[in-house]
């Protein structure tokens, strides 16, 4: 690599370093986007010049075909869909690093006469053990965000085991093809263990803590690179892809912050319980049977049962609930002429002049984001405040409530992080939540050995008036009852899909 | 081929950069940041492209040039694919009008 490269490389990283920190402000993130990407351009043009391979037209080919179906799928995706977009793609970047790692160790398209044959094949199988590992890692992220794989934690038998041994066995490929180069069952057996490995490490993971684990897989992407420019003795890649990493492992570690879990106990332990639906089978059993069975199971299959039978209460708990409402609106109906009226919903937003709202992943779910708008707007032309309290962990990867909230118009000054808004619940006048459970459960606070326990959440329960439209009163992801739901003053239940709750709101508004 | 050890340096360097500066962005810009850098971990088609090119230059059999040509569009796919959500996504974010 000449000197006139080098340099090259070191302004084209400088580059991405600067566009990169403009993103850190709105007004200067759309430019700081594009300089990366012209940045990446000039890098590309570049490779091909100083190699020599301008006039190869496969890589001409590829590289359209390629370019072409990435900016048509960019373009069609819609904004809640973008933690699986964004696994996909990682996954994408992983596979290639792997293939570049696998060209290396193999001899194939290297410049003759390297010094340092052992680094190089130590680094080539690196890349291709972790590139392999996103590749797999993302595809099944992917498959659970987009439901085509079971969205509940997979455990398999002496699962820790399994990751424990496939992990070995991966570091002891990247050994032996250090020792002995250039042999393709070497490198095979390494992309299979690294496969297999990736697939038992994401498929452990549940649907809340899918923003942890893109993080991760978003950094391990930009590694993967990393290793392959070592390989290939690339320094902009191996700048580039140390930068992918730092950042990935950031939002991992702010992801963990905001849900009060270390790495460790996500990727090692279960996941907490999604709420569990048991099935419903007659009961046929003898009483011995049961016994039987009772003794045979495992810890782990009786926390399981206990989580299914809390649903079950909440669910009935439900229920009653709103089986009273409804009896109690049957009452109210036919006691209509008292002078006396309960407060509706409708009123308290009447008169609000400060008002929060509260949005969380299942206002995404009901494409409830437009409604909401107008809702803001409408209370707005009342003469009222409106902000939007966004919990870090709203949605399905970081950031995301921001952009989906964004999507529908909202402007971003009125988003407010949790840490700046969380002093204020106590002073303002009505709170709308809107598909939120878990980021405003205050039973986090002291309900101990609950998944939730610890984890930092919206101050909504000090409000004094507190409206939920919700879908229903189940427990969300972690499965842990809001006590919220229950108190007797202030609080608004609106049940049922988002956006005909809210479209009934404003027309009584 | 460079020294090892300088390799090493730049890439701890980087990482070490990179942490301050993304440590700035704040979480409103998480999801956009985080494509961006996805779009940026697609930089491994500078070595796939290099290594496919001199692959072929040097006559080297199918099994290279299809590993590197496959190599070539999925990094091709991930860098222009994560460049333009990132930018779509970033289109949206507007500030209020009516602010005081």
């Amino acid at each position: 690599m000449s000197v006139v490269q080098i340099s090259i490389s070191a302004v084209l990283a400088l580059l991405v370093l600067c566009g990169i920190a403009m993103m850190s402000k709105v007004k200067t993130a759309v430019a700081g986007n594009l300089l990366s990407a012209l940045s990446m351009l000039a890098a590309i043009v570049a490779t091909l010049w100083f190699n020599d391979i301008l006039d190869v037209p496969s890589l001409w080919t590829m590289l359209i075909l390629g370019f072409l179906s990435g900016g048509v799928i960019a373009a069609r995706a819609k904004m809640i869909e973008m933690p699986q977009m964004v696994a996909c793609f990682n996954g994408l970047g992983g596979g290639a690093s792997a293939l570049v790692g696998m060209m290396i160790y193999m001899n194939w398209g290297v410049q003759a006469g390297s010094k340092y044959a052992m680094f190089t094949r130590s680094t080539a199988m690196l890349a291709v053990v972790v590139g392999m590992l996103t590749l797999v890692g993302s595809a099944v992220a992917a498959g659970k965000l987009q439901r085509l794989l079971n969205q509940r934690p997979v455990e398999y038998k002496g699962h820790n085991l399994m990751v424990l041994s496939l992990l070995v066995l991966s570091l002891a490929a990247i050994a032996v093809g250090t020792v002995y180069g250039g042999n393709i069952w070497i490198c095979l057996a390494a992309l299979l263990l690294s496969g297999l490995f990736g697939w038992v490490f994401a498929i452990r993971v549940g649907g809340a803590d899918m923003p942890v684990t893109i993080s991760l897989l978003n950094s391990l992407s930009g590694v993967a690179g990393a290793i392959a420019g070592m390989a290939t003795g690339d320094i902009l890649l191996v700048a580039v892809g140390g930068i992918v990493g730092a950042s990935g492992l950031l939002l991992t570690q702010i992801m963990c912050k905001a849900m009060n879990r270390s790495l460790g106990s996500i990727l090692f332990r279960k996941s907490p319980k999604i709420t569990v639906k048991p099935m419903v089978k007659p009961a046929t059993v003898n009483p011995e049977t049961i016994e039987e069975l009772i003794n045979n199971l495992s810890d782990m299959e009786i926390q399981e049962l206990l989580d299914a039978l809390n649903s079950l209460t909440g669910e009935i708990a439900g229920l009653r609930k709103e089986l009273a409402a409804l009896k109690g609106a049957g009452v109210a109906a036919e006691a209509a002429p008292q002078p006396e009226k309960e407060e509706t919903a409708t009123d308290v937003l009447r008169k609000a002049k400060d008002v929060i709202i509260v949005p969380g992943y299942g206002m995404a779910l009901a494409q409830a984001q437009h409604i909401v708008k107008q809702l803001a707007d409408r209370l707005a032309a009342n003469g009222a405040r409106v902000r939007f309290a966004i919990h870090p962990v709203a949605g399905r990867m970081p950031g995301h409530m921001n952009v989906l909230l964004a999507e529908a118009d909202i402007p971003y000054d009125d988003l407010y992080e949790m840490d700046a808004i969380n002093g204020d619940f106590k002073q303002t006048d009505a709170v709308v939540v809107i598909g939120a459970n878990d980021v405003l459960n205050p039973a986090a606070r002291n309900a101990e050995g609950t998944p939730i326990y610890g984890m930092p959440v919206l101050n909504v329960d000090e409000a004094k008036q507190v409206i939920v439209c919700n879908y229903d009163l189940k427990p969300g992801y972690a499965g842990v009852e809001n006590p919220l739901y229950t108190r007797k003053k202030g609080v608004y239940l609106c049940l049922g899909d988002a956006k005909q709750t809210l479209i009934q709101l404003m027309k009584d508004l | 081929m460079i020294n090892p050890w300088i390799l090493v340096g730049v890439f701890v360097a980087a990482t070490v950069a990179g942490y301050f500066i993304i440590r700035r962005v704040p979480s409103l810009l998480h999801t956009p940041l985080m494509s961006g850098m996805n779009a940026l971990s697609g930089v491994t088609i500078v070595g796939a492209l290099s290594a496919t090119g001199i692959a072929v230059l040097a006559g080297e059999g199918a099994a290279a040039r299809i590993i590197g040509d496959v190599a070539i569009a999925l990094a091709a796919v991930n860098v222009a694919g994560g460049f333009a959500v990132t930018h779509r996504m970033l289109r949206m974010f507007k500030q209020n009008k009516k602010k005081k």
